[in-house]
Formats: C-alpha cells, structure tokens, sequence
C-alpha cells in the first residue's frame, strides 16, 4: 500500500496541491492537512509546503509557528516522523526550532524566481538518501527571505553532524556557506529553499525534484511499515 | 494600571542588513555625506494591563522574545510609560 504523506494548509499557503501531484508521482498518496487540526491523522510522512503562511506577517513563518497543528508536527518529528519543510515551510521550521538558524531577506534584496543548481552534501536525511554527494540537482527556487543565516557554532556542528544536506552552486541569495537545505540531527526533519515538487515532470523542465520526493516517499513507506 | 510599550526591533550586530545598506548607499545621492552605519529595523506598540511597571515589563518582554523578534537574529528594545 502507497504510503500517505499530509501536506499542511495554513491560511495563505499556495503549494499544497502541487506537492500533493508530485509526492503522487513519486509513489505515495497525498492528502492535505489544515493548520487548525491539532493532530495529524494517520500519515507516514508530513510536508509544509511554500507559500504565505498567516500572510508571512511580522516574519515568514513567525505566526505559523503558533497553529494548533504544529504541536502534532513536531511532537510527530520528535518520534522520528519524516518532516519537510518547502521554501516558506523551511521558514516555518526554523521559527518553530524545529531546525536551526533563521532565513532573512536575501543579500541584494531580490526577489528571486529562477531554476538554481544544486550540490548535494549529505545523504544522511529522509530527502537526499536516494542520492550520492556531489550529486547536481537543478529545482527552482522562489522566494525574498531564502538567505540562510546562523552563527558559527551552529555551523560548526551543521559541518561535523553531515547536516548540510544541499548547497546552491551559485549561492543566488547570500546564503550562509551556500546553504539550500539542511537537517536535525537525526535526519528526519529537514527545510529547503528550492521547490522539488516544481521539478517533477517533464513538462516543467526537470525531473530533478522527484529523485528527493521518491527518497521522501522511501522514508514514508519504511515508517508505515514499522 | 495601564501601560504603553514600544518595541524596537533590530537585527543583531554582526547580522548582515541589506535594508540598512541599500540605504546607506542612497546616503550620498541625497548629500547626506556625513551618515554612516545605517541600520533597518522595525516598531511595535501596544497597551498593557498590568497591577504595576514590573509585571507590565515581564509581559512585553516576553511577548518581544517569542514573537515580535526572532532572537536567533534580531534583539529587541523596551520602553514603558503608564498612561
């Protein structure tokens, strides 16, 4: 049976149904998940998907952090659940501490909506373990706020604990150490800039998104059948 | 008793502010030629109910740190007067 993977709704939110046809094209059943429900439903797998969260008032992500359902998200992270958060759901995670660092405006203060090329760092997460390190991806990104941003220590532990999983071969918004997506420590929790279900077919000019949907879908379906 | 706070909210020193520095490079057009180290941040204000200045500074205070800045990159200033 295909795993399910609930993509969450707040007010404001405008990638929910292409991540729920892409996580479909990459084996799983999607289902949609709304920011007032303080549980989770039965799925194997969760994605906060980009967007305007709450209109990204005050600070992307600053007032998603307090919907009712993300206490079921993190208590589901907390238990190992795999977790992705897309561009605006990246911005979410870092507000609520699910990840580290925050993501403030870009250097140069551009929006930007371009395919960026991709380098993935490390295959220890639910969204890079289908691929090698040094691996090239092209996914687009789409944001104003994608700079990421933290101090040194943090960093330092990112580079020991293999948690830089993407970097940006041309680091397009200022990026701390050209970082695109990163992880927890154990992997299962993991934010990127970059939108993989925007290169999910062919029509869309790359299929690179689905070889981290597919690794997502993997994650999912191991979790279903424990 | 009520009370009336303003927030200021800034990025930390050392955090990198394109705003700050989109502006200051507009410095010199203007004539402005004798400003420097510019900095964008933002301002809130809001009442308090509170039974005295201690109590009302604990709520914005914390109301400051766990919403208004992100203390990963940004700090904030307090100022309080009874009204």
């Amino acid at each position: 049976m295909a795993p399910r993977i609930g993509v969450v709704v707040f007010p404001g939110t405008n990638c929910e149904h292409d991540v729920v046809q892409a996580v479909e094209a990459a084996g799983a059943d999607g289902v949609l998940l709304w920011h007032g429900d303080d549980h989770l439903g039965s799925v194997d797998a969760v994605v906060l998907p980009g967007g305007f969260a709450h209109g990204d008032y005050l600070r992307p992500g600053a007032l998603a952090r307090f919907s009712p359902v993300m206490d079921a998200v993190a208590g589901f992270a907390r238990a190992g659940g795999p977790v992705v958060g897309i561009c605006n759901g990246f911005q979410v995670l870092t507000e609520a501490g699910l990840l580290p660092g925050a993501l403030q405006k870009n250097g140069r203060l551009r929006f930007l909506c371009e395919p960026a090329r991709l380098v993935v760092a490390s295959t220890s997460s639910v969204l890079t373990s289908g691929s090698k390190v040094g691996d090239e991806l092209t996914i687009p990104i789409n944001h104003f706020s994608g700079n990421y941003t933290c101090d040194d220590e943090t960093l330092r532990r990112l580079h020991e604990e293999g948690r830089v999983v993407l970097r940006y071969a041309d680091n397009p918004n200022g990026s701390v150490d050209a970082i695109a997506g990163l992880a927890n420590e154990a992997g299962n929790v993991v934010g990127l800039m970059p939108h993989p279900e925007r290169a999910s077919h062919a029509l869309l000019g790359s299929v690179d998104g689905l070889v981290l949907l597919r690794a997502l879908v993997g994650a999912a379906t191991a979790r279903a059948a424990a | 008793m009520r009370f009336r706070a303003r927030v200021e909210v800034q990025l930390r020193p050392g955090i990198a502010d394109p705003e700050g520095a989109t502006i200051e490079r507009a410095l010199p057009a203007l004539g402005f030629d004798s400003v420097a180290h510019v900095r964008a941040g933002r301002s809130f204000s809001f009442e308090v109910d509170a039974p005295d200045e201690g109590a009302a500074r604990t709520t914005a205070t914390e109301l400051a740190d766990r919403l208004l800045a992100n203390p990963v990159i940004e700090q904030s200033r307090l100022e309080l007067e009874a009204i």
